[in-house]
């Protein structure tokens, strides 16, 4: 692509980028350092323009940030975003990978099949999923009811509301986000290499260790990422699955959004969440999403 | 003394038919090539003895043994892969060490085998390169390295050279056979180039559609085919179709319509007169100038190819059937070849023709 | 031929039952008569005559379709130029941020990005409705429009489409008589997943659309905080029926749905 063509289309891209994607970030940025008032819209304004006097006066309140650093709760909900999101992760790559191994096993005639089973939860709503999920964990859900008829347990187990529930509801939520990565970077792996490693002498188990595993490493990464990331952030699963005292950034921001009216306070907390995705994103980018393009 | 041994080994994939009945016995030692056009069941017949496919029907013995029960990664056999298969996450080294620590030698005896397959492959100084680092013919024997540090029993190799341009090819040719002199390996060796497998094998057996047609030394095969296919497949052959005309004194008399006359062929078993048989003729085997000979025909040139070594010739006879020659250039001058146009005689010993009845 | 062992076949069915038992029970129990949710009593569609009586539902899912349609449109054209742009414009200064920008949004939870288009919108001083909903949903669901067209345009041969010029059509022309038909089940695939994004979206909806544009989720979500009832099974029933039915039909009609191998996708 070369000359005119060219220009217009990188500016028409451009234009919606920095229209519906670079401008938010930017007016959540400013809105971060006003003050909270009373009134539409519920913050100051980041320049001040005086009665006709020139330049206006700029009004910088560092005290949201102050504020999210000072408070308890708000360190309480970040660092619990993370870790239930890190150990979802876990589990969620821990069933994704055997599985994602078992497909790329099945008889050729099936795989179609069972991609097509495999990407259709992540085309269904993921609140109904979530209230499935909920449906079947309940006191007198059928999780519940089997155990007791098996007599594993005596009484229902308490698992909503609690980070148990909040787990297995973002691993449930997230499995098909992990599953088509894994699949896609196992699936790429040439047959030969595994027999060849047999042909050496090498078992099927340490095969898998020794050759799969490092070779589907990168998509591995990739899953990784797309079920942490949503997950920090999550808001459905902890708000209808967790117990009051769970602490979770999303729900955190919501109801300082949406009770508390305290728009700059949450833009403050979204810019600090974001600094914390985005950091470990910047890092693995070149290896996980821009591979490949480079040579236009 | 038999080393590997296939006793009607079948495998077919759904509908298709890939080996289709297969008895092969290799001797401890050898090169054996496994010859035949794209599709007719070499890479198959080499997956059975790797244990990467189960066999329908059919025993493979190895050594003695029978292999069927053991998985691939227990059979001491190694296999050099179409594609080579090389670890793409781990250096030369580690690809040709691989095997070595399957086996769990220790670190020192490791190294030194490393070493050693390298130096042999002569890839000396590339150890740590990883395998998108290396060019074609490099990863070739890397390839091979790793087949053979473990000193298998057996080293199957599947189109080897294949990826190679010509000259690489041909030097690597010689190489394969050194290597072999010097290890005392047993080499199955599977192809698609007539050439190749008759410079590497002591013994070669043509396959076509999934059986084997001819087994022999690469030399017999050539001058005695026992087919059409297996003289049409291995160089280039003249055919005269026909029937039985007569026998006497070890010379058949074939009367052929395309030749427009009887041709006579030495052939040593008895046929009966009216039974369908063909006439096969090599191209080199065929003289300009028919003094001597036991058949000879009158024809007219149509095309000539100067091919370095030997001039290849295209001539019609007076029944519209075409022959081709191959005369060797003797002189620099070029004074041997006939101009497009010349009338010829043409002929060939009884002795240097081959009957087909198959 | 490798034989599929015992173990892998039961890791397949353990695992497609841990993602399909929660969506078997809820659609079975949509068809439940008693108003309890664990409790059978017996075949019913009481439930599903319950949501065509509720207005308030039916208006919710009429809005949630036109915008999933209008922002889906917009999102295949925008998100197809930001794919063009990363595959074939070469080199140009900010690239890299360019790419940034593109693949943002599929970084970021819909938290932050909900949040963060309300205050752009608040800014620019728009009214909250209808035409903030679509925007919103266009501005990032157009990311995954890019992410599906790219890895289908950088697998397309280029030296077809230098062909094409080569032979006098100008760009736009061979963008449109070449490129688009080869990549077009990609574009479908793009349309669809924007589309479906945009139905299944809460938290976006919940903080860029207004009042009078209530997104059929939103609606869901205050039944189900209120208590899980049979009726939320009915037409969650429904939802889940209709999109089984687009996709089935979508990955018969073309395989472009699959990513990898089935699309010849190398990348
Ligand atoms: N896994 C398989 N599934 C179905 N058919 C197969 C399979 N492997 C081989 N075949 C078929 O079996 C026949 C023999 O294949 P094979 O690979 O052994 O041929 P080949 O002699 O090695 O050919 P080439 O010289 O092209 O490598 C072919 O018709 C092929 O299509
Ligand atoms: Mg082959």
């Amino acid at each position: 692509m070369t000359g005119r063509a060219r220009t217009v289309t990188i500016l028409l891209a451009f234009a919606w980028l920095a229209a519906l994607v670079l401008a938010p970030f930017l007016v959540v940025a400013k809105i971060s350092l006003a003050e909270v008032v009373i009134g539409r819209p519920p913050f100051t304004a980041l320049l001040e323009w005086g009665e006709g006097a020139m330049p206006p006066a700029l009004r910088v309140n560092w005290g949201n940030y102050a504020l999210l650093f000072g408070d308890a709760l708000y360190l309480e909900a970040y660092l619990g975003s993370l870790r239930l999101a890190a150990i979802a992760t876990a589990v969620a790559l821990a069933i994704a990978v055997p599985l994602a191994h078992a497909m790329t096993r099945a008889p050729a005639r099936w795989r179609p099949a069972l991609l097509v089973l495999a990407i259709l939860p992540f085309w269904t709503s993921s609140l109904i999923r979530v209230y499935a999920w909920i449906g079947i964990l309940g006191a007198d859900g059928p999780l519940n009811r089997i155990l007791q008829w098996l007599g594993i347990i005596d009484a229902p187990l308490a698992i909503l509301n609690t980070d148990i529930g909040i787990v297995s509801g973002l691993v449930y939520s997230y499995l098909p986000f992990a599953l088509l990565p894994v699949y896609a970077s196992l699936v790429r792996i040439d047959p030969a290499l595994g027999e060849a490693a047999a042909d050496l002498g090498c078992r099927p188990l340490k095969s898998f260790f020794r050759i799969t595993l490092p070779l589907a490493l990168p998509g591995i990464l990739a899953a990784g990422l797309l079920v942490f990331i949503p997950a920090v952030g999550e808001f459905v699963v902890p708000d209808l699955m967790g117990g009051s005292d769970t602490l979770m950034i999303g729900k955190t921001l919501w109801t300082e959004f949406f009770t508390n009216r305290d728009w700059p306070l949450a833009s403050a907390a979204t810019v600090l969440l974001v600094l914390l995705l985005v950091s470990p994103v910047v890092v693995l980018e070149r290896r996980l999403f821009l591979r490949g393009e480079g040579r236009a | 003394m038999t080393f590997l041994s296939l006793r009607n080994v079948a495998k077919s994939f759904g509908g298709v038919t890939a080996v289709d009945g297969v008895s092969l016995d290799i001797e401890r030692g050898e090169i054996f090539a496994l010859l035949g056009p794209s599709g007719c069941g070499k890479t198959t017949l080499l997956r059975l003895v790797a244990g990467f496919e189960q066999p329908d029907a059919g025993a493979i013995r190895l050594d003695g043994q029978d292999i069927a029960p053991l998985p691939p990664y227990r059979r001491p056999v190694n296999m050099m892969f179409q594609s080579y298969a090389l670890f793409p996450h781990m250096t030369v080294a580690g690809n040709i060490a691989f095997g070595l620590k399957q086996d769990r030698l220790p670190a020192g005896e490791i190294g030194a085998r490393v070493a050693e397959v390298l130096k042999l492959v002569r890839l000396e100084g590339l150890e740590a390169r990883k395998p998108h680092q290396l060019s074609g013919g490099q990863r070739q024997r890397v390839a091979l390295a790793r087949a053979l540090a473990k000193r298998p029993k057996l080293v199957l190799l599947d189109e080897p050279l294949a990826a190679l341009d010509r000259k690489l090819r041909e030097e690597t040719q010689f190489e394969l056979l050194a290597i072999h002199r010097r290890l005392s390996l047993t080499f199955v060796i599977v192809t698609h180039d007539q050439e190749e497998a008759m410079t590497l094998a002591q013994r070669m057996a043509v396959m076509d559609r999934g059986r084997v047609a001819q087994v022999g030394a690469p030399r017999d095969v050539y001058e005695h085919p026992a087919s059409r296919f297996v003289a049409g497949f291995i160089g280039t052959a003249n055919l005269f179709e026909g029937t039985v005309a007569g026998q006497d004194n070890g010379l058949v008399r074939v009367q052929s319509p395309a030749a427009g006359c009887a041709v006579a062929v030495r052939h040593a078993g008895t046929l009966s007169a009216g039974t369908a048989a063909c006439v096969a003729v090599r191209p080199e085997k065929l003289r300009l100038g028919d003094a001597g000979c036991d058949n000879g025909f009158a024809a007219t040139v149509e095309e000539v190819a100067f091919r370095g070594e030997a001039t290849l010739c295209r001539a019609r006879l007076a029944t519209g059937h075409a022959l081709t020659l191959s005369l060797p250039n003797r002189a620099r001058a070029g004074g041997d070849a006939p101009r497009a146009g010349a009338a010829v005689r043409i002929g060939f010993a009884a002795d240097d023709a081959v009957l087909l009845t198959s | 031929m490798r034989r599929a062992g015992i173990l892998p076949t039961l890791l397949l069915l353990a695992g497609f039952a841990l993602l399909y038992l929660p969506i078997v029970a809820l659609v079975v129990y949509s068809f439940n008569d008693g108003r309890l949710v664990s409790v059978w009593s017996g075949w019913s569609l009481r439930w599903y005559r319950a949501l065509w009586d509720n207005r308030q539902m039916l208006d919710s899912a009429a809005v949630t379709l036109k915008a999933g349609f209008v922002s889906a449109t917009l999102a295949l054209v925008a998100g197809t130029l930001a794919a063009i742009v990363l595959a074939r414009a070469g080199r140009f200064a900010g690239r890299s941020g360019f790419a940034g920008l593109v693949y943002l949004p599929l970084v970021m939870p819909e938290i932050v990005l909900g949040l963060s288009l309300l205050l752009l919108f608040v800014e620019l001083d728009l009214d909250r409705g209808f035409a903030t909903l679509v925007l919103g949903h266009a501005g990032f669901s157009a990311a995954f429009v890019a992410v599906v067209v790219h890895s289908r345009l950088v697998a397309v041969d280029r030296s077809i489409e230098e062909a094409a010029m080569d032979l006098g059509a100008p760009p736009l022309k061979t963008f449109l008589w070449i490129t688009a038909p080869m990549i077009a089940p990609s574009m479908v695939a793009a349309w669809l997943l924007a589309f479906t994004l945009s139905l299944d979206d809460l938290v976006i909806a919940s903080f860029v659309t207004g009042p009078g544009a209530t997104t059929l989720p939103m609606r869901v979500y205050s039944q189900v905080r209120l208590g899980v009832t049979p009726e939320i099974n009915a037409i969650s029933t429904l939802f889940v029926a209709a999109v089984a039915l687009v996709i089935l039909t979508a990955s018969l009609v073309n395989k472009g749905l699959i990513p990898g191998r089935s699309n010849g996708d190398s990348a």
